[in-house]
């Protein structure tokens, strides 16, 4: 198995590429624009809330980056520990961003007079009189 | 263990292929730990850059409205323009390391021009984009001096606009020396199909460019 792997290599130089390449990079390349043309259209189009918005250009970028990965970066045909290298980059990015998600989703805010300490500073009379 | 390399006149009087350095057992297992330690890189890079977007991330939702307001300044075609110009340089580069891959020598350095090229072309539009916002005095954080109405944290907004772009932009740049030099190492005929490894590295690098900017063109230029 090992003999057979080297013997193919060594006179290609590893390529294990696509049957035929030129037609499956143009093939990406042509699906990548079109992409690109919906991304920009639905920017202009309101889905209900901005957030939905976000969604759906971060889930086509992710399509797009995707495309790129496997294909143009040869990840699809390649030896599985480069797409395990790549693949835990954005996982690590992944945790990155957790940790200071959870962070500030659960901090209150400290500019919001309602969580402010000491009321006496803003109102100075009678500290105890609650205020509605 | 006997090495022929039969399709590179010239080369293969040593008993082995001459880019091969002697600490490699074959070409194969060259290439593939060349390819490993690329990747390695490229994952440093997702992290780089990973810091911005978390950032990004986090003050886009603290300060929504500001951000929304800010992206307004930026133009979408232009925007547009450069994410079509990357993408095609992308197809050029694959295009270049599959010629390489066939001995195809003339049509790896016309493409590396291309690419070249669509790399010059993305720089150019940066300029024009860059020179504009700092006319209008839309730059980060204390140098902020945009006179039209604005909210204050608009200024965060391109804080995060031109440390991204920027750290990109210089991304852009190196890749524009490199594949330099893969077009005067190309036209003097180093790479064959037995040994193209620069160019296989320097299109997992311009991917990876390329990569990040479809990230970069949703979330700066398209905001809603």
């Amino acid at each position: 198995m090992s003999a057979h792997e080297h013997d193919h290599a060594s006179s290609h130089g590893d390529h294990h590429g696509p049957k035929n390449p030129p037609r499956v990079f143009t093939a990406v390349l042509i699906a990548l624009l079109i992409l690109t043309f919906i991304t920009v259209g639905a920017s202009y189009v309101n889905f209900g809330s901005d957030s939905v918005n976000v969604v759906i250009a971060l889930t086509i970028a992710t399509i797009k980056a995707s495309l790129v990965a496997l294909f143009f970066m040869h990840l699809k045909y390649d030896k599985p520990v480069n797409a395990l290298i790549a693949v835990s980059g954005f996982l690590f990015l992944g945790l990155f961003l957790l940790f200071p998600l959870i962070d500030f989703e659960s901090r209150m805010d400290a500019d919001d007079p309602a969580y402010q300490s000491k009321p006496a500073a803003i109102a100075p009379t009678a500290p105890a009189a609650p205020q509605h | 263990m006997s090495m022929t390399v039969v399709d590179t006149p010239g080369h293969g009087h040593h008993g082995h292929d001459p880019n091969q350095q002697h600490h490699f057992a074959s070409m194969a297992q060259q290439f593939d730990s060349a390819k490993i330690g690329m990747w390695l890189f490229l994952a440093t890079e997702i992290l780089l850059f990973g810091g911005l977007f978390v950032g990004y991330g986090i003050m886009q939702g603290q300060h929504a409205e500001a951000f929304k307001s800010a992206h307004h300044h930026l133009d979408k075609r232009l925007g547009f323009l450069n994410t079509v110009v990357l993408l095609v340089s992308s197809w050029t580069m694959v295009m270049a390391v599959y010629s390489a891959s066939v001995n195809k020598r003339k049509a790896t350095v016309i493409l590396l021009i291309i690419t070249l090229l669509c790399a010059g072309t993305f720089m150019v539009v940066k300029y024009f984009e860059y020179s504009h916002k700092i006319h209008d005095g839309l730059l980060p954080g204390k140098y902020f001096s945009y006179k039209g109405p604005h909210l204050e944290r608009e200024r965060m907004f391109f804080s995060f606009y031109f440390m991204m772009t920027g750290l990109h932009g210089i991304h852009v740049l190196l890749g524009m020396v490199a594949i330099s030099w893969l077009i005067f190492r190309a036209n003097r005929g180093d790479f064959s199909s037995s040994w193209y490894t620069p160019v296989d590295l320097v299109g997992l690098y311009w991917h990876l460019v390329d990569l990040i900017w479809i990230y970069l063109f949703p979330l700066l230029y398209l905001i809603q």
